[in-house]
Formats: structure tokens, C-alpha cells, sequence
């Protein structure tokens, strides 16, 4: 093949300074976090079968538990709020936390293939590829937000249908899954097999859901659970959510700061500990 | 000789400076020591061989200067900048094409190479040609929108040179860019990497276990056993210190000797454990 085109450009100066090269902090992590967005949303679109089999679950939990539960009563909801109403939200939060515990699996898989190693070849900083690894699982939770919210239309629970309303729970979502994922990769960098991950992920998976208020008020839990639900960030984004679909009294800014500053810790300890999956 | 005269045409100004630079350099895991005083600087331009049996301790070198991991002690320098303290920007310099298959096998080609173009910040204008420029000079036109996991093994091969080109790299670094791969797909690896070398002059660092290809390849070759180099030359230089008639196959026997059964006891597992899964991934 004669044509081969990949010259370097003419010298300039300009072209090999590092402040062409590199852009600021400020652009270059949205930049990289855009990044991982729009590759995982290709991942999403080449394969459609995991979004379909994801949607089982939630499907499952409303239909059979909710219906179910609704119908013994056993559950205090707050007054005009049907269980299953009141129970959608946290299968929300729910299976985007069963999609986010998945990322630490894969990161060890892309450790495994390879693909790390190039990743981290790059211009990136550690933290700008966690975060951006944190953001692909907020996208992919957020096709979990549309299920529940379509599957809660056909069963005509009463949500709030504010847009605005709607944007801000695409965003706790976000948030949570993006914590979610961090804490797997964080212990993805201390366990580095993906045996043992799986093990641990399952571990903890079970715990945070029913440490939180997903499925019932933290009023009806004993105190020691009332303490570990408090510490718990999925209570945090549960509150959220019920606050903006059903109109609950919820602490929105509260939620919202606890989110966040899991989300910069989450970062933070993962990227920390990436180093460990590069040796 | 001026440094300015020996630049090669489109050279970034930085290249005054060796491509590469490194002195002393120290890596160990545990109790292995896995690198034990490397020294060794390639001139601009130049495409330079480390060659050496399973677990010399090529890989690891060439982490360390693509800032994957930090020596123990010692140090690195691409172009002048160290690879501990201006990391982002060393890596800004480099094309890697790591010993690993490292292309997303759930992506397609043409997303692969455009995901690095983005990492290495190209301009938006420019990423579309540009990942169309390589894809193209890999020869991977016409199958760049099928995913990867359709590929052939030298076809994921091309597309990881590819990605390594798409930042148009000063220093490209090329951890066995043949493993796996047929007699076939080998040739045609090798005659790319020759093409981009005619073209654009490009410093290569390359590492291989397929002497004769290192041998036609190569302009300079250190030879790695145990950490360290034992021999550096021109592959004329190597050859003639047998006597004639030596092959680089010979002088890689003189220098790694029996020791080489030891060697793959001990230290190289893990290696060729990971050479198997490639392989099994090649299929
Ligand atoms: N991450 C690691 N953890 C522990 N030991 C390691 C690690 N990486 C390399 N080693 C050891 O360091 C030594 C040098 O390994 P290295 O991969 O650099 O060899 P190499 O020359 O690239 O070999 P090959 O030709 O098989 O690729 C080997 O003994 C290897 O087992
Ligand atoms: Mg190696």
C-alpha cells in the first residue's frame, strides 16, 4: 500500500506544547466523562440483550412482590400512597444498584483483556477514568429508570409527571449507580479476581437493599437497622426518588449533598486503588 | 553532528532530546527483580530492538516507560520529559501497542480507534479523518464498522497499531506486535510497521521473539536476560562478534545460553500464561 498517511504534521511548536496538547482540568474531565458515556451507550446499542434481561427483575419484584405486599397490608405507607406505589422507587434504586455492582466485574475483565492497561496509557488521569467508568453506569441505570417508569404507567400508579420532576430523578439515579459503581471497583482494586468479586459483590448487594428504605419506611426497622440505613446512600437516593414521583416529604438537598459527596468519595478510593489492578 | 540536522522531517521540537533515555533503571515484584539496572538510549528515529527470553524483563521496561508502573529506582525520560513527573505528557508522545490483545472486542473498529482519539484529545474537526487516515493505513477499511469480535487475529492486530497511530505518535512502542499470529499475518504487521517507518520517520521501540524479523527489522538491538542487558549493538555488530555466518538466533543462544530452561520454571509462568490467553483470544 503506497498511500500511507499517518505523518507526523509539520513542525510547529505549537502542535508539541504541552498546553496544546493538554486541555485544562476543567475541560478535560467532562470531556473523558462524555467519553465513556458515549462508548457505553455504543455498547448499549450493539447489544440490546442485557437491557432486555435486566428488565426482568424489576418487572418481577413489582408484579409479584409489590402486588403481593399490597395486598396483605403489612407494610405502613404514607396515607393515599398504594405500597406499590411507594415500593417503585426503590426497585428503581434497586436494580440500578444490581447494574453498577457489575462494573467492578468488568473493570477486572477489562484488567484481564488488556484493555486497562491502553486506557491507562492514555492522557487520562486515574480520576478522570474512574469517574468516567462511574458516569457508563449512570447511563446504563438510566434505561432501568425508563422500565419502572413505563411499567408503572401500565399498572396506573399515580407519579408525578413533572419533567423537571423527572430529570432529577434520572439524576439521583445517575448519582447512586455512579456511588455504586465505585464502591465495586474499589473493591475490585483490593480483591482483584473476579471470583472473589462476585463473591463479595453478592455479599453486600442484599445488605444495602434491605438496609435502606427501599422496600419499607425506616420507622417500621429496629434501631440498629434505622443506624445502618442512615449510613447507607441508597436510603438517601430512595428518599429522593419517593419525594419527586410521589410527592412523599422527603430532605431532596440533603439526598442530594450525601449523593454527591459519596460519588467524590467513591472516585476518590477507587482511583486510589487502580493502581493495584495496573501492576 | 548538530542535534537540529539529525531531526527527521515533521519532527516535534522536543526530539533534540533522545526519544528515549534510561539510566539505571530498577523494577522488582516481590522478590523478583524483574528489572536490574537497565541502561539503554535510543537515538531519533531509530527503530530499536529489546529482545530476550520470557521474563527478561521487556515488558516490564517498556511499563515504566509508558508510565504504567514506577521503577524502584532509576529513571526514564521520552523526549526529554521524565515519566514521573510529566507523565500526561509522555504519554501524550507515545503510540503503545501493549504485548496483550487490547482492543474492546464490543466495540467495533472504527469505535475503537475513535475512542482513542478522544482520549488523546484530537480536535473534533479533525477525529472523523483522522481515525479514517489510520484505519485506512492498516488496511481495515472496509471491515471498520464490524465489531471487533468478528475480526481475525492479525486484523485486531492492525487495529490496535491503528489506535496506537491515531494520536501520531513521536515514539511508537510495540510490545510484540506478532504474538499469535500466523506466518501471514506476521508479514503483514511487520511490512505496515515498515511502511510507517519510510513514511514519517517515526522513532520505534519494538520487542519480539522472532529473531530473523528483529534481524531485517532492527537497527539496534539489546539483548535482555534476567533483567539485564547482556549485549547491544546493530544486529551486524551482534552477528560479527560470532564469527561469520552467525545468525541473531545464535547470538540470542550465546548470550541467554541453557539458563533458559530455568527461566521458564521460575519466573515465566505467568508470561506464557498470559501469552496462552491471548491466543486462545486470537483463536
Ligand atoms: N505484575 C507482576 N507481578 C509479579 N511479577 C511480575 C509482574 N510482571 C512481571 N513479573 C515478573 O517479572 C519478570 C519479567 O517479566 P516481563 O513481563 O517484563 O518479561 P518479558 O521479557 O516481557 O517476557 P515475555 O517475553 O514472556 O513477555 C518475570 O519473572 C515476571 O514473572
Ligand atoms: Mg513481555
Amino acid at each position: 500500500m503506497s498511500a500511507v498517511r499517518v505523518a507526523p504534521p509539520s513542525a510547529s511548536a505549537d502542535r508539541w506544547s504541552p498546553a496544546t496538547l493538554m486541555p485544562p482540568w476543567w475541560r478535560l474531565y467532562p470531556s473523558r466523562i462524555l467519553t465513556f458515556w458515549l462508548v457505553e451507550l455504543r455498547k448499549i446499542r450493539h447489544d440490546r440483550t442485557e437491557l432486555y434481561t435486566r428488565a426482568v427483575q424489576p418487572v418481577l419484584w413489582l408484579l409479584i412482590f409489590g402486588e403481593t405486599f399490597s395486598r396483605i397490608r403489612a407494610i405502613p405507607t404514607p396515607p393515599g400512597i398504594s405500597y406499590l406505589a411507594y415500593l417503585s422507587p426503590g426497585i428503581m434504586a434497586q436494580s440500578a444498584l444490581f447494574i453498577a455492582i457489575f462494573f467492578g466485574i468488568q473493570i477486572i475483565w477489562e484488567r484481564d483483556s488488556g484493555i486497562l492497561t491502553k486506557l491507562m496509557a492514555t492522557p487520562t488521569p486515574r480520576l478522570a477514568l474512574i469517574s468516567g467508568k462511574a458516569f457508563a453506569a449512570g447511563v446504563r441505570s438510566v434505561s432501568q429508570v425508563v422500565v419502572i417508569l413505563v411499567l408503572s404507567a401500565i399498572l396506573q400508579i399515580h407519579f408525578d409527571w413533572n419533567p423537571l420532576h423527572l430529570l432529577g430523578v434520572a439524576a439521583a439515579v445517575v448519582l447512586g449507580a455512579a456511588f455504586f459503581s465505585c464502591l465495586s471497583m474499589t473493591i475490585a482494586g483490593i480483591v482483584l479476581h473476579r471470583e472473589r468479586l462476585m463473591g463479595v459483590g453478592q455479599a453486600i448487594t442484599m445488605p444495602l437493599f434491605f438496609a435502606s428504605n427501599a422496600l419499607y419506611p425506616v420507622k417500621v426497622m429496629p434501631g440498629w437497622l434505622q443506624g445502618l440505613s442512615a449510613a447507607n446512600p441508597m436510603s438517601y437516593e430512595v428518599d429522593a426518588l419517593r419525594g419527586m414521583l410521589l410527592g412523599t416529604p422527603s430532605a431532596l438537598l440533603l439526598d442530594f449533598g450525601v449523593l454527591a459527596i459519596a460519588v467524590v468519595a467513591g472516585v476518590a478510593a477507587a482511583a486510589a486503588l487502580l493502581p493495584r489492578l495496573a501492576r | 553532528m548538530t542535534a537540529e540536522t539529525a531531526l527527521p522531517a515533521g519532527a516535534p521540537p522536543d526530539e533534540r532530546q533522545l526519544p528515549v533515555a534510561c539510566t539505571d533503571l530498577r523494577v522488582s515484584f516481590g522478590t523478583v527483580q524483574a528489572v536490574d539496572g537497565v541502561s539503554f538510549s535510543i537515538a531519533p528515529g531509530e527503530v530499536f530492538g529489546l529482545l530476550g527470553p520470557n521474563g527478561a524483563g521487556k515488558t516490564t521496561t517498556i511499563r515504566v516507560l509508558t508510565t504504567l508502573i514506577r521503577a524502584d529506582s532509576g529513571a526514564v525520560s521520552v523526549f526529554g520529559h521524565d515519566t514521573r513527573t510529566a507523565a500526561m505528557l509522555v504519554r501524550h508522545l507515545i503510540g503503545y501497542l501493549p504485548q496483550q490483545l487490547s482492543a474492546d472486542f464490543q466495540l467495533t473498529g472504527y469505535e475503537n480507534v475513535w475512542l482513542f482519539a478522544r482520549l488523546f484529545d484530537l480536535p473534533r474537526g479533525q477525529r472523523d479523518q483522522r481515525v479514517r487516515e489510520v484505519l485506512a493505513a492498516m488496511g481495515l477499511d472496509d471491515v471498520r464498522d464490524r465489531l471487533v469480535s468478528t475480526y481475525s487475529g492479525g486484523m485486531v492486530r492492525r487495529l490496535e497499531l491503528a489506535q496506537a497511530l491515531v494520536n501520531r505518535p513521536a515514539l511508537l512502542v510495540l510490545d510484540e506486535p506478532t504474538i499469535g499470529l500466523d506466518p501471514l499475518a506476521r508479514g503483514d504487521v511487520w511490512e505496515r510497521v515498515r511502511e510507517l517507518r519510510e513514511e514519517t520517520g517515526m522513532t520505534v521501540l519494538l520487542t519480539t521473539h522472532y529473531m530473523e524479523e528483529a534481524d531485517t527489522l532492527c537497527e539496534r538491538i539489546a539483548l535482555m536476560h534476567h533483567g539485564r542487558i547482556r549485549s547491544e549493538g546493530t544486529p551486524a555488530e551482534l552477528k560479527a562478534r560470532l564469527g561469520p555466518g552467525a545468525t541473531l538466533d545464535d547470538v540470542f543462544r550465546h548470550d541467554v545460553g541453557t539458563a533458559i530452561e530455568d527461566e521458564e520454571m521460575t519466573g515465566g509462568g505467568r508470561d506464557v500464561r498470559r501469552t496462552r490467553r491471548t491466543a486462545q483470544r486470537l483463536g
